[in-house]
């Protein structure tokens, strides 16, 4: 434990020098790194790219860091407009063009993410006009900004190294984020002992009976269903999941399917009906018989 | 001696109410945790389908032809009824809820009107078109705050019981997220007024048919062992489980596992021939070192050597520090929608942990295509004439009713918003059209 301490004050002591070594360089002029940027991509350079074709006003949608249809269409847009090959992509090429065309203020842009203010990266127009604070943090970040300047810039130091998250995930489709973790919250009562396969194959299970006719139509439907889950009965499905639950969730939404299309499962040692054992059976993974 | 009696009567006697009142504790809790699942399951229920009423009343925007205009307006109309009935099974008879309710019965009162009548010869007026969008944009919020709700629910593991009490004895009432969450929804709705009134995966359908497309000679359990080592591409020392698939299977496979530091491998593969239906690597996954753009070449090179040509890539989203890549098969340029594969990439190092081909090998064959009938341009005027078409290309989907048909593809924006509009390229009829999205706000920072 007193380790652990140690090592983040060490590594806080780490950011706090960098920091006041940083503080004398003029704002970085680097821009991009050398990725290709793809739809479905995240992180910094999706942020850079979706501010700089803001600054140029052919973005309109939120800068979050995620490469979704807005960004793509913006993208092609720009790519019309400067006689660039329209492929969507944002390659060495267009990278170059793009970062001559506008500016990019990385500091701004990642202060009002790190804040969950409302913003905008518009060319020609004062920041501060651009700026919403967020509705219900935006008490929260004045008072920190307050902070910040009182303690002599340190905070914002901090903010300024580490780079922003993004805002926003990709999720598959017509799924929220909700749904995912309601399904790896049952995934994780159901099989928490599994192994990763067998996580996945309980989450298709739930998804092969949303699609079955013979079941409710969602995914709460499926889950929440009187005596079909066990780990529902019995409350099990309210401990924390963990990231290895949600990650077989995201796999079987994204169609991965370990059981062959199963709906039903069971342990064969704790199994008390007989009917189950009349079920067709596809195969054992871990501890579960999967049958149609 | 009489004393001696009297304490062990007594102790039974204590020891049996002790037992029994146990026993009525769990039976208690038993039937608190079915009352609570209950309510939980209208709740999300209620919130997926607000978010379906949602995407459908976006596709209706985005529609043009009256013979889908109808199914989809009673669709909406059974999702209303639907999300009406969910929130009607939650213990909310205490907060005023009533104008979501409103709301929820007017779009059920416009999609019906709409739906029975012959929108052929009287089709939607502007106005109904115009308050069709503003019931999009409420229901939107709706959803939106909804979702906010349910986050905070999942989040901190909130119990519809506790609402429930805290309704019922008023003074705690302030501080219960759940209520909160629940006024929010009811105010997005007040700001809408009354005068404005006047899954399953791109182109496959849920019907299921054999696999009859497989090719290859049966492989007995040596040949098996062989060919579940060659995929995973592990050495002689590697000791590899393998298993066959029994009755319920709906094609004869084996599965194949092996444990090797720290990594887990699982894949069915068909007996007859051998190809991969399923594979499944789990490690853990460092930060990302390769772009998206690079994991797609790897997925690429990767199906190539499966030797599946061809494959041409569609979609791809980047989940934490994996890429997920989408293919389809292309024949002379034309999209096989049935004919998809999916290859998950470590982006740390780029290695393969997955890569499923049940669509591809269920429906896979060399089609003969026959010549579309319609041009593009004559295609492009079936389509509503609001959506801006940025792309166009030919493609085959199986529609509703399971058939593969060859169709126009169109991808177009209506207000910000991405749509994906299947035109039948033989009779002109609109097959499907669909709201695209694949991201979404975190939760995390809206709140």
């Amino acid at each position: 434990m007193r380790l652990k301490k140690t090592v983040i004050l060490l590594f806080f002591a780490l950011i706090f020098a960098i920091g006041i070594s940083a503080t004398n360089d003029i704002q970085p002029t680097e821009a991009f790194s050398n990725q290709v940027i793809q739809q479905g991509a995240v992180g910094d350079d999706v942020i850079e790219l979706q501010s700089r074709l803001q600054y140029l006003g052919f973005y309109n949608g939120k800068i979050d860091g995620v490469f979704g249809w807005g960004t793509y269409w913006a993208l092609r847009n720009f790519q019309y407009e400067f006689g660039l090959e329209i492929d969507g992509l944002a390659g060495t090429e267009t990278k170059q063009k793009l970062v001559k065309a506008s500016e990019y203020d990385k500091n701004y842009v990642n202060q009002q993410i790190k804040k969950g203010n409302e913003f905008t990266h518009y060319g020609g127009t004062p920041k501060e006009q651009q700026v919403k604070q967020g509705q219900k943090k935006g008490q929260e970040g004045t008072k920190k900004q307050q902070q910040g300047q009182g303690e002599g810039g340190k905070n914002q130091q901090q903010t300024k190294d580490t780079p922003a998250e993004p805002k926003a995930v990709n999720v598959p489709g017509g799924f929220s984020q909700n749904d995912i973790r309601l399904m790896a919250n049952a995934v994780h009562g159901e099989a928490r002992g599994e192994s990763y396969e067998g996580k996945v194959a309980v989450a298709a299970v739930i998804l092969n009976r949303v699609e079955s006719p013979t079941f409710p139509n969602t995914v709460s439907g499926v889950i929440f269903e009187p005596r079909a889950f066990t780990a529902v009965a019995d409350g099990q499905i309210w401990l924390t999941p963990n990231d290895s639950a949600e990650e077989a969730v995201l796999d079987a939404l994204n169609g991965w399917d370990p059981t062959g299309e199963a709906i039903y499962y069971f342990n064969p040692n704790t199994a008390t009906s007989d009917w189950i054992w009349s079920r067709p059976q596809i195969k054992q993974i871990g501890k579960h018989i999967f049958c149609m | 001696m009489i004393r001696w009696i009297l304490v062990a009567v007594l102790a039974i006697g204590i020891t049996a109410t002790g037992l029994w009142g146990y026993q009525e504790h769990q039976e208690k809790n038993a039937i608190l945790v079915q009352a609570e699942n209950t309510y939980q399951r209208s709740f999300h229920d209620l919130s997926y389908h607000m978010d379906l009423l949602h995407d459908k009343i976006g596709t209706t925007l985005a529609m043009n032809t009256k013979e889908r205009l109808s199914p989809q307006l009673a669709d909406i109309w059974r999702l209303t009824s639907e999300a009406h009935n969910d929130v009607g099974q939650l213990p909310l008879a205490l907060l005023p809820f009533n104008k979501t309710e409103e709301f929820l019965s007017n779009i059920g009162d416009f999609s019906y009107k709409t739906a029975i009548r012959d929108l052929e010869k009287d089709p939607l007026s502007d106005k109904e078109v115009e308050s069709l969008q503003s019931l999009y944009k409420t229901s939107g919020d709706i959803k939106n705050e909804l979702r906010k709700v349910q986050h905070l629910v999942l989040e901190n593991n909130l119990r519809w019981m506790d609402v429930q009490l805290a309704l019922a004895t008023e003074d705690n009432q302030a501080d219960n997220t759940i209520i909160d969450g629940f006024k929010t929804v009811e105010k997005t709705v007040e700001g809408y007024t009354e005068g404005n009134l006047g899954p399953s995966m791109t182109g496959t359908s849920s019907e299921k048919h054999e696999f009859k497309f497989l090719t290859g000679k049966k492989l007995n359990e040596n040949q098996a062992m062989e060919r579940a080592r060659q995929l995973f591409d592990l050495d002689e020392q590697t000791e590899i489980t393998l298993a066959k698939s029994g009755d319920g299977a709906e094609v004869d496979m084996y599965s194949a596992s092996y444990h090797k530091d720290g990594r887990n491998g699982y894949m069915d593969f068909s007996m007859k021939g051998g190809h991969p239906l399923s594979l499944i690597i789990n490690r853990e996954v460092k930060d990302a070192s390769k772009s998206l753009n690079e994991g797609m070449e790897i997925a690429q090179d990767y199906l190539e050597r499966l030797e599946l040509s061809n494959m041409e890539p569609f979609q791809s989203s980047q989940y934490n520090n994996v890429g997920v890549i989408n293919f389809l098969y292309t024949q002379d340029e034309i999209r096989m929608y049935p004919d998809s594969v999916q290859v998950k990439v470590a982006l740390d190092n780029g290695d393969i942990l997955g890569f499923t081909s049940r669509d591809y090998f269920l429906n896979h064959q060399e089609r003969e295509i026959a010549e579309p009938k319609m041009t593009e341009e004559e295609a492009k005027k079936m389509v509503n004439g609001n959506i801006d078409i940025q792309e166009a290309r030919l493609s085959v989907i199986e529609n509703d009713t399971g058939e593969e048909v060859l169709t126009y593809e169109f991808l177009g924006l209506l207000e910000n918003e991405t749509y994906r509009i299947f035109i039948n390229a033989m009779t002109g009829s609109e097959e499907k059209v669909e709201k695209l999205k694949g991201t979404e706000e975190k939760f995390e920072q809206a709140v």
